[in-house]
């Protein structure tokens, strides 16, 4: 067995639990997990402050409306409960530069990883998209009930990122 | 209940577990992709199997409606692809961004305005996109029993052989 972090859970048993969380969603509230249509909402949020007439009249922004719904409180949620999570066991950790990163670019490289994150989060965000999901609604979601779209996008998923994983830690050594 | 509210419970639950299984992190996202720590593999996969079940059972009952997303090729490839492109980058998914933020991970913040800025940019695609690559191989709402023509509770058993036989190598192979 893999060496456990003190206070952690093992990935099998809070994954499973999270299987019963989603199924009782469904059950209780007809709501599937998703995330990123969150983004477009808020996205649509924003844009509003500053040219309402012009959100009004956008397709997407149409399709899905710039407001708190469901899911958005949802995401919400992932925040709060993984801020109750860390605090209680102690595995809080306020961190500009992740540990594997600091590895191969360097401690003191937090400008570098901020322009990465950010333009990776751009890249990613219009990709989940035009997929339709994200690995919440394509990932967990669309794997349960079966759906080819969510098999095809997971697998996607881990293609690009391994394409890329690959490239920005060549030669890198195993941590 | 509000469905806000639910919505709301229902993601402190999804971040309580994210976290507590440690899959919300950077190098854990990092280390799947480089084929070096399968935590979130282990996560995912134990989650959509358990789901898988559950979602089955109910709706073959009667008690909940599936909702298939629609499989469109050129959509869920390319966009699967890009999004892919991008999660190798930021290291983070759209929901497990906020969670590495409740942790304390704070180069998230980095990537959930990229994201942000990414949602706004395919809003402006959008009208594109529906003429495009949203036409191109689509399947309609299928799944792998409409597929393949096998009965969706061997479709389950299958995968959820293969799932335990993976976890079995995982284990093995110490990742």
């Amino acid at each position: 067995m893999k060496q456990l972090e003190q206070g952690s859970w093992s990935p099998y048993l809070a994954g499973a639990l999270t299987g019963v969380v989603s199924v009782l969603s469904v059950w209780v509230s007809g709501k599937y997990f998703g995330a990123s249509t969150s983004f477009v909402r808020t996205a649509g949020m924003i844009e509003q402050l500053f040219a309402p007439e012009r959100v009004a009249k956008m397709d997407y922004f149409i399709k899905e409306a710039p407001v708190v719904e469901w899911q958005w409180m949802f995401v919400v949620g992932i925040f709060v409960g993984a801020l109750i999570a860390a605090l209680t066991s102690g595995s809080f950790r306020l961190q500009a530069v992740p540990d594997m990163w600091a590895a191969q670019f360097g401690a003191n490289s937090t400008g570098k990883r901020a322009g990465v994150a950010f333009i990776g989060g751009l890249i990613l965000m219009f990709g989940a998209r035009l997929a339709g999901g994200c690995p919440s609604g394509h990932g967990l979601s669309g794997t349960m009930q079966l759906s080819v779209s969510g098999y095809i996008a997971l697998i996607c998923f881990f293609t690009g990122g391994m394409f890329v994983a690959r490239q920005l830690y060549k030669g890198g050594a195993k941590p | 209940m509000n469905i806000l509210v639910i919505g709301l419970i229902t993601g402190v639950l999804f971040g309580f577990l994210l976290q507590k299984a440690r899959v919300l992190r950077y190098d854990k996202q990092l280390g799947a992709l480089r084929l070096q720590d399968m935590t979130i593999v282990k996560f995912m996969l134990s989650a959509v199997i358990v789901g898988m079940i559950g979602l089955h059972l109910l709706s073959d009952l009667g008690l909940i409606a599936l909702s298939i997303k629609g499989a469109v090729l050129g959509a869920n490839v390319i966009g699967g692809l890009i999004f892919g492109i991008g999660w190798g980058l930021v290291g983070y998914c759209p929901g497990t961004s906020l969670g590495a933020l409740g942790e304390g991970r704070w180069d998230a913040l980095w990537g959930i305005l990229g994201m942000l800025v990414g949602a706004g940019l395919y809003a402006e695609t959008y009208p594109f996109m529906k003429r495009t690559l949203l036409t191109w191989g689509d399947l309609g709402k299928i799944t792998l029993a409409d597929v393949t023509g096998i009965h969706h509770w061997i479709i389950i058993t299958l995968l959820a052989i293969g799932t335990l036989g993976l976890f079995r190598w995982f284990e093995k192979k110490g990742l």
